[in-house]
């Protein structure tokens, strides 16, 4: 029987990839390559934004089941240190060029939509409910993804080296997503959480079927970071998350309680 | 040659709207991102329910200068409108 805090830190995961990304997108704000891409790359951010609320909202409801209060959103995303995050080490990693930040949104959606679509499916009506609100947001999520990773790998040469280069540099974060803690298995065997071992197929073939198109060369090799239980489900950071979360929390921790 | 993305002009059916209305104009390099484009730019707060996107090149517009001899001819010529005739109070939305 899973407990509580288990399904406290299931929504954290949920909810910190969420937001991690998010603030990752915010980053392009103004430097967007065109005023169009800028606008339609800020709007998944906020969808996704929007999606780490519901999850925080409820991981509040649940904590106050087990400590003395839950926190609410603002204390949960700027009141916690990277030890605490429990976001996958992809979506921390630094834009970089479009390229980058097409590729990380492109792993991560295909990721997202599977899961979301198992979600749905939670006995947990909650989860079930943010699901099944948050899939319709991803299905435009990894139709834009994709086609950039198209557009670009099947460009110019310049944009399709640019694309196999990011590609292949965060290729070694994606083993993590589909690597299974203790706590998404325990959950995933009560139907409430999903067992992300099982989305590795679908999401491989996807990958694979998007980046011929692309003319593009899939990665192969099998390390990967965040493996053999090191990764970010478990706090385990690369230092970038920290530099992002002291500019994210800065008006939290300097003026604690600040309200717009 | 201008490595610019060609403009488009967007027009969007409105929930209640019943035909495309243009709205503004973009930049995309072809009709498929355009039509993407305009979804984020243009239909954030729930705006449409249809968007048709049309390069703005390929759109041949009357010239203001010629404004005259094209519009001023109907001006005086008031007997084209309906309005000499008297309307029973019963017919509604007129």
């Amino acid at each position: 029987m899973s407990s509580d805090r288990q399904l406290f830190d299931y929504l954290l995961c949920l909810g910190d990839s969420a937001l991690v990304l998010s603030q990752r997108l915010g980053e392009w704000v103004g430097h967007g390559p065109v005023l169009e891409e800028d606008i339609a790359l800020t709007n998944v951010g906020l969808d996704l934004l929007g999606q780490a609320r519901l999850w925080y909202a409820y991981a509040g409801e649940v904590e106050a089941r087990f400590a003395s209060a839950g926190r609410g959103e603002d204390a949960l995303a700027f009141l916690r240190d990277s030890g605490e995050f429990r976001n996958l080490l992809l979506v921390e990693r630094p834009n970089g060029n479009y390229a980058d930040t097409m590729a990380r949104q492109f792993y991560f959606d295909h990721w997202h939509r599977l899961l979301l679509a198992r979600l749905v499916q939670s006995r947990d009506a909650r989860i079930a409910e943010i699901a099944a609100k948050s899939l319709k947001e991803v299905a435009y999520h990894v139709e834009r993804s994709t086609d950039w990773v198209i557009r670009l790998g099947d460009g110019t040469d310049e944009s399709h080296a640019k694309m196999q280069a990011a590609i292949d540099e965060l290729w070694m974060y994606t083993g993590e997503m589909f690597d299974a803690v203790e706590t998404e298995i325990a959950l995933a065997d009560e139907k409430i959480g999903c067992d992300v071992r099982a989305l590795a197929e679908p999401w491989q073939k996807t990958v694979a079927d998007v980046l011929a198109e692309a003319t593009l060369v899939i990665p192969m090799g099998t390390w990967m970071q965040g493996a053999k239980g090191r990764g970010g489900k478990q706090g385990l950071h690369s230092e970038e998350l920290g530099r992002m979360l002291a500019t994210m929390q800065t008006l939290q921790r300097s003026y604690p309680g600040a309200q717009w | 040659m201008s490595n610019e993305w060609p403009l488009w002009e967007i027009f969007i059916r409105s929930q209640h709207g019943l035909a495309h209305k243009h709205v503004g104009s973009l930049h995309a390099p072809d009709a498929e991102m355009a039509i993407k484009n305009s979804r984020d730019v243009y239909t954030r707060r729930n705006e449409g329910v249809s968007i048709w996107v049309v390069k703005s090149a390929d759109i041949t517009a009357s010239s203001p200068g010629e404004k005259e001899p094209m519009f001023e001819p109907s001006n005086s010529k008031v007997y084209r409108h309906p309005t000499f005739f008297p309307m029973p109070d019963e017919v509604k939305h007129i």
